[in-house]
Order: structure tokens, then sequence, then C-alpha cells
């Protein structure tokens, strides 16, 4: 097990190397275009031009320009945003992560609770009627865009009915350091809207699974052998149907990390990475760009990396394999 | 009743019948199956596919699951009637008194939790053991069943394990808690040949340590001959023959069950092709009114359109052919 970890941690690290280089490539090396031009953004003097090319070495070989460039982003921590000059891109980074995870960790937990418990009560209840609510009640929430019910949520929340929510502050963020309830209520709203998209999902997908997993000759023998049907559904059936669980949250997580929240955010005001990464976008921001893409690659890498250890440990012949 | 007379039967089921709406219409899966399982006794239950024996077992169990089956009849246990008790009042018997063994060993373990934690589970669901007197326990059935190195295996997951292998740890968790009554659904089935004869021998032998009784399911006369005290023969759900195994074998009445024992192969007998039974299973949509096996019968008379009655005594079949016709006909075939 302990090795089939380390295996995994090491590909993993070699899959963001390559990202790395793939990114490098694409801002660097796209023929026809002048990199100094592109970090230095629009309308820069000749002067940061020659700055910017001494500094990124970009008249040198390409190897040495992207030790270079990996060198400023992750060691140095010293990338400068040169549209907005002097801003550092690191520290924004590090600035909007917290708010992307906060946001993320939030929802994550309440769409997996009330995912699991969808499907399990619809796959327990099948053929009744609280079955197709479930079920019906999945594919309204996966239908109902975020940013418009988030937009709903403010407006109701906000404007509207306010003095029902009068004990609901302003839209933003406030660290957890600095106080956790106020931390917890800036984001409930922002948590549920986010979480309601992919509990839907979830709950439809495990309903999908646990029923099929209840036809297994398996669940048969659990029932010869005298189990209650409440064993039978989260012992034999559940267990099973984890593993479908576990990696379509691993690719969900990875890339709402990465920024693919980025509605919510704006919706509820929050200054996360999917943000930082469409301001950047829009101001042509390069450094910022490839900070944004490099730290998104990494969330994608590592989740799927952890969704790996969690298959071998829920599954034993994913491990037996390896 | 039964050839064993010092005992009451362990089960008995009394015109068990099962059948399913479907929207083609009914579908009798099982029609009027009476039999008696004697203390002890090994109980044939053999037919082709789709006969209805693999239905009758999981229905008098209550594992028959769709909401469009209604099963009628009685189904005697210990004296006991548990033909349509709740699941609440199944479960302690269920693993506890009668075990099930399975056609396929590759599928009927749960592949994500070792075999021990498997066998230790129904042993706790059905005793007060401690999960270490358990886990004991589990490693005791598995080198009973003949897993060789049992303590170091029961942490072993089921893919870990070859077909035979499974079947045996199949066997080894039906066994764990001493049940009265063994269902064995074609436990041989899915397995090589000589696998097959290991797992025989090892259902015999656990049979006399035991002394349950065992009723196997199969559709090979071989694994009957070997094992069984009593067969019942079926065709389209309904028994057409049952009698203790030699009477059965030797002098089959039954046209259905004379193909049967004529489609086993012989060894020393050179034959260009296996002898088979003219005509498929029908439809169990159109199963005739009169006797099921008409339509492929090759001495149909007109008495058939009505269905035969169930003839009495120790060996018993359904079919219109008087003892003469039938000692006339097998005389001329052989």
């Amino acid at each position: 097990m302990l090795l089939f970890i380390v295996r995994r941690l090491i590909s993993a690290f070699l899959v963001m190397f390559s990202i790395s280089v793939v990114v490098f490539l694409i801002f660097f090396a796209t023929p026809g275009v002048n990199p100094a031009a592109r970090i230095a953004g629009r309308s820069a003097s000749p002067e940061v031009l020659a700055h910017v090319a001494a500094e990124f070495g970009l008249n040198r070989p390409l190897p040495i320009r992207y030790g270079l460039m990996m060198w400023h982003l992750l060691f140095q921590q010293d990338l400068t945003s040169y549209v907005n000059i002097g801003v550092k891109v690191i520290p924004q980074i590090t600035g909007a992560a917290p708010i992307t995870l906060s946001l993320i960790v939030g929802a994550a937990v309440l769409w997996l609770l009330a995912g699991v418990a969808g499907g399990l009560v619809a796959a327990a209840n099948r053929g009744k009627w609280i079955d197709p609510l479930i079920m019906f009640g999945g594919i309204a929430a996966v239908s109902i865009p975020a940013y418009w019910l988030g937009e709903v949520v403010n407006l109701v929340t906000q404007n509207k009915f306010h003095s029902l929510f009068s004990w609901l502050p302003a839209p933003g963020y406030v660290s957890i350091t600095q106080s956790p309830w106020q931390w917890a209520l800036h984001l409930i709203f922002p948590w549920i809207t986010l979480a309601t998209l992919y509990a839907g999902v979830y709950a439809r997908v495990l309903r999908a699974e646990l029923v099929n997993a209840l036809n297994e000759d398996y669940v048969r023998t659990a029932r010869a052998k005298g189990l209650s049907e409440r064993r039978i559904l989260v012992k034999h059936a559940l267990r099973c149907s984890l593993v479908a669980i576990v990696s379509l949250f691993g690719l969900d997580f990875g890339s709402l990390v990465g920024g693919a929240a980025l509605l919510t955010e704006v919706v509820f005001g929050l200054n996360g990475i999917g943000m930082l990464t469409y301001n950047s976008l829009l101001n042509l921001d390069l450094p910022v760009i490839m900070g944004c893409v490099m730290y998104g690659a990494f969330f994608i890498v590592l989740a799927s990396a952890v969704v790996d250890v969690l298959y071998a440990f829920l599954d034993p012949r994913v491990r037996s394999v390896h | 009743m039964s050839t064993n007379e010092h005992a009451a039967p362990v089960l008995e089921l009394t015109d068990l019948s099962v059948s399913f709406s479907t929207r083609q219409g009914l579908i009798r899966a099982v029609d009027g199956l009476s039999l008696s399982v004697g203390r002890g006794e090994v109980h044939g239950i053999v037919g082709e596919s789709g006969s209805g024996k693999s239905v009758a077992m999981y229905s008098l169990l209550g594992l028959t699951r769709d909401a469009n089956a209604s099963i009628t009849g009685s189904v005697r246990f210990e004296g006991r009637e548990i033909l349509g008790s709740g699941d609440k009042a199944m479960q302690p018997i269920r693993g506890g008194e009668i075990g099930m063994i399975f056609q396929d060993p590759m599928t009927a373990l749960t592949p994500v939790y070792t075999v021990g934690w498997q066998i230790v589970e129904q042993i706790r669901q059905h005793t007060d053991l401690t999960k270490a007197q358990a886990k004991a326990r589990a490693i005791e059935l598995l080198g009973e069943v003949g897993i060789p190195d049992a303590k170091r295996r029961v942490d072993s997951y089921p893919h870990e394990f070859s077909g035979g292998m499974r079947q045996r740890v199949v066997i080894a968790m039906a066994m764990s808690c001493n049940p009265k009554l063994l269902i064995a659904d074609e436990p041989t089935t899915a397995l090589d040949v000589t696998t097959q004869a290991q797992i025989l021998d090892l259902m015999s032998r656990l049979r006399d340590v035991h002394n349950s009784s065992i009723v196997i399911i199969t559709h090979d006369m071989g694994v009957i001959a070997e094992m069984a005290d009593r067969v019942t023969v079926m065709y389209a759900g309904r028994p057409i023959e049952a009698g203790p195994e030699l009477d059965v074998v030797r002098h089959p009445r039954h046209p259905y069950t004379w193909g049967l024992l004529g489609a086993v192969p012989r060894i020393g007998e050179r034959s260009e092709r296996l002898a088979t039974i003219a005509g498929n299973v029908m439809s169990p949509l159109d199963v005739p009114v009169g006797c099921a096996f008409a339509p492929r019968c090759a001495y149909v008379m007109d008495e058939c359109a009505a269905r035969p009655p169930w003839s009495d005594g120790d060996h018993r079949s359904a079919c219109w052919l008087s003892d003469t016709q039938r000692v006339a006909l097998r005389r001329k075939e052989s």
C-alpha cells in the first residue's frame, strides 16, 4: 500500500513537470510571438521589454529559459505582473487560494452529505414514490445554473426579504483565522448555491450505482446470509459503489479548486482563484495567467493522485494490480 | 412420504407455485412443486435451464425480490410454515438454519472484503461470538473445506482465490452456523470437471459430519447419481417425476427423464453425436394446458391434452403412459 502511494506521488510529480513544460512552451515558444511583449503586457515601453528579455533570458536556449521561468515562479517567487506594475504573482495566488478553498471545501461537505443521503434513500426506496421525487429533485438541481441560483439567493437575502435575513452580512469574505463564525456566515449561501448542482449529480449517480450493485450476486449472497436490508445496503452495496463517487469527486474537486467555481465567486463577490484567472485573462496579464494555470493543474493532479490512493484503499483489486 | 421414516422432514414443500405477472402475460415459473427432504437426506432437483428449479428455492427463502411475483402454496421448515414471513422473521433462518451455495462463485462474494470478514459477518449475525472467536471459527471452517494455510488465507480477498477455492469459501460460509439444511444451486456448474468432483466430495463429507440435509439443484444427471438420495425432475416449472435416486435413474417413468438420462454420454460407447431431446424448452408464456412436455414428446397421445395426474407411491410421475405401455416402449428402444 505504501509503495503504491509513493509510486503514485512520483507519477503525479512527473505529470506536474510535464504540465509546466507544456504551459511554458505555449506561452514562450509559440512561433511568431515575442514573449517579452507578452509578459510585459500591452503598450510596454522598449526599456521594459529589454528588462523583461534580460530577466527571463529570452535570448538564451529554451531549457535555460524554462529553468529561469520556474525559478522566478516557484523558488524566487518574484514573478511580477507588468499590467499592474510591481504586483507579484505568487502573493496574489496565495491570497486568492484560501477563499476558493473555503468555498469549495464547505460546498463539498454539503454536496457529499446531500448527494450520498439522497442516493441512498432513493435506492433503498426504489419503486416507491420517494425515489422519483428525489430523482426529480436531482435533475432540477442539476438544471439550475449556479449564477442564476446565486443571483436569486442574493436577491432574496440581500434585497427583497432582507428583514428576514438581517443576520446575514453583506457579500464578501472574512478569513477563518479572523473569525470562524463570520467566515461561515459569509459563506453559507455560496456553499449551498454551489453544492446544489453537485448534490443533484451525486445523488443520481449514486442511485444508479446502488441499483446496479443491489442486482449483483454478492447482494443475493448477503441476503442469504440473513443480513438486514440496511446492512446490505450500506456495508455491501454502498461500499462497492463508493469507487464511482470518489472518482467523480476527485475530478470535480480538482477543477473547482483550480478556478471552475468562477461564476459562484463572481455572484457572491469572492475574490478567489476563478476571479483572479478571469481578470488576468481580461488584462492579458501573462505571468498571472501562467501562475493560475500552474496552480489549477497542481490541484487537479493532486486530487487525482489522492483519488487513486483512495481507490486502492476502497478496492483491493486495484492494489494487487500494481 | 419420505424414505427416512425415523425422522420428520426438515423441509416440506406442498404445491409451491411462483408466478410473475409480466406485460406479455402470466409466467408460471414454478407450478405445483411438492417435495419433502428428510434429515440428513440429499434431495436432487434436476431439469433444464428455465425449468424453475432455482426460482423455487429462492422463493422459499424469500429471496425473490420481484414486486410482480406471486408465491402460493406451503413451505414448512422444521414443522414451521415459513412462506410469506417477512424479512425480519426470515433473517434468523437465512444463513442461520438454511445455508445457501450459489452457482457462480466468481461473483457470489463481495469483492471489497476479505473472505474472513465475510464469514465472520455471517457468524456474528447469528451468534453471540466475539470478533476474535468468530475469526477463529472462520479459520477452522476454511481448513475444514480444504483451503490450505487457512490461517493466512482468511485475510485474502475473493479475487486472490481460484473459482474452486472461492466455491469452498462460499460453502464454508454456508456451513458456518451449522445449518440444518443446505441449498446448493448448481454448485459445480461454473467449475471445471476435477474441481466439480472435489466440491461434490466435500459436500458429501460435510453432510456426514454435520448431518445436515441438502437440496442440490442441477441439470447434470451425473451429479444426481453421485450425491442424491431422492430426486425430483422438473420440466417447465412442474414436477414430472420424483422418487428415490436409484429408482428414478434405473427405472425412469417419464419420457422426459428417459431423454435426460439418454443425454448422459457413456464411457465405452462410441457415438457420432451426443443424444439430445428434440426441441427446446418452450417459452414460459405458452406452456400447454395439458402435459407440458407433450410438444416435444415422441410418444404423445390424445390423453396428453389434459394435464396428467401426479401418481401415488414412493416413485411418482406425471404421465399418461400406462406401466405396460412404458415397458413395451422401453423394450422396443433398447
